[in-house]
């Protein structure tokens, strides 16, 4: 039981840090470089990826084992795992928006502008995808949302934290803006291959 | 908005490159670019996608009901996805293979949803296939140009072949990560520095 938990955890860190998903795989960048200006503002989008990669990825891990694999009632529907993964997150962020908006309108109004913007954040995607792809089983798929979503929140919230700062410095006008922030962030990638090795 | 049918096809190009400017469709272009022949194969599935969404899309534009219209041209987009996916699986299983999810995350390219909604929603089938394969060529130009460098350093070769003289020490740096995002930061200075109006207010 030991060994168990402890090969969950080493997933935690693993999927959190070692193969973060911003930083090694480049996954959700467009929404990673547009929401990152101000430390606030990341930090939220972060817990909302966290919440929506935790539900998802272990839906879709049920869905997929279940319906999509073949070996039930159903043939082989493994063509259909792309456009049934999407449906999927399209619905959930659809029902968590309705939901928080019902019963936690503070919460509600923190995320409001991020939540329809996830749908189309490759990082919720890709993780379904990466979930599939590698046979986890199902309380691997728990705990691989949650480390994934953790990972993504702590890149954007460094990487907000950065380009505060940025603002007082001085950059070459051609650099200013995207380029820098992309070097920015290949720096950021160097520093988390550190954990390569664990 | 009326611009002319060469405009909309090569603007995207240099001018307004989905990349450098408008900022999309970063995510699988980082990822897929430590081989050319990865580069290309993932450049040509994201231009026949994009230009075949947009003009789906524009083609029923008057029809699609604006609160579902997002599902709308997801699912168009989907489908169009899974085609190519299936292409790619029965005619070049190694490639596929090593693109592993993203083709699948074509989906999620903002390139293909950001044309499908900023373009195609207002204006004509022609035009709006026009600018798909348009904003797909913007996007394969930095696709190449970034897989050519990590490729030519990273291992030394082109397509797989060897090309650097023998005494050339393969640079594993480029290979990973941080070399693409250095590549595309240092492709936006070269840009910006040549086409000064495209540098961001402070």
């Amino acid at each position: 039981m030991d060994q168990y938990f402890y090969e969950l955890f080493t997933l935690f860190l693993r999927s959190a840090f070692v193969e973060n998903l911003a930083l090694v795989y480049f996954l959700g960048m467009c929404t990673f470089l547009a929401v990152s200006k101000n430390v606030k503002t990341a930090v939220q989008l972060g817990m909302a990826v966290i919440v929506v990669q935790a539900i998802t990825v272990p839906a879709n891990w049920a869905l997929n084992y279940y319906l999509l694999s073949g070996g039930s009632f159903l043939p082989d529907l493994g063509f259909l795992r792309l456009i049934c993964f999407i449906g999927v997150i399209a619905a959930i962020v659809q029902i968590l928006e309705m939901t928080l908006d019902r019963f936690f309108p503070a919460l509600y109004n923190a995320l409001g502008i991020f939540l329809p913007l996830i749908t189309v954040n490759c990082a919720i995607l890709g993780g379904s995808l990466f979930m599939q792809e590698r046979d986890y089983s199902c309380s691997e798929s728990i705990v691989y949302g949650v480390g994934s979503g953790f990972g993504w929140a702590v890149a954007i919230a460094a990487l907000a934290g950065i380009r505060e700062k940025m603002k007082y410095s001085d950059v070459p006008s051609g650099l200013r803006g995207l380029g820098i922030t992309f070097i920015t962030v290949g720096l950021m990638a160097l520093a988390f291959m550190v954990f390569n090795g664990i | 908005m009326s611009k002319s049918a060469k405009q909309v096809l090569f603007d995207p190009v240099f001018n307004d490159n989905p990349i450098a400017l408008q900022v999309l469709g970063i995510c699988s272009a980082l990822a897929v670019t430590t081989r050319l022949d990865k580069s290309i194969t993932m450049a040509v599935a994201v231009i026949i996608v994009t230009a075949f969404s947009s003009a789906a899309v524009s083609v029923i534009r008057k029809k699609i009901p604006t609160s579902i219209r997002i599902i709308v041209q997801m699912t168009i987009i989907a489908s169009l996805v899974i085609l190519v996916d299936q292409v790619l699986k029965a005619f070049v299983y190694d490639v596929s293979k090593e693109l592993s999810v993203f083709v699948g995350l074509i989906i999620t390219n903002c390139i293909v949803m950001g044309r499908a909604e900023g373009f195609a929603m207002q204006n004509n089938a022609k035009d709006s296939f026009l600018d798909g394969v348009g904003n797909g060529l913007g996007y394969s130009l930095i696709l190449i140009v970034v897989g050519f460098f990590r490729e030519l350093f990273g291992s030394g070769s082109l397509f797989g072949v060897p090309v650097m003289p023998e005494a050339y020490q393969p640079n594993g740096l480029m290979l990973l990560s941080p070399s693409a995002f250095f590549l595309i930061g240092f492709f936006i200075w070269i840009l910006r520095t040549y086409k000064p109006e495209q540098v961001e207010a402070e």
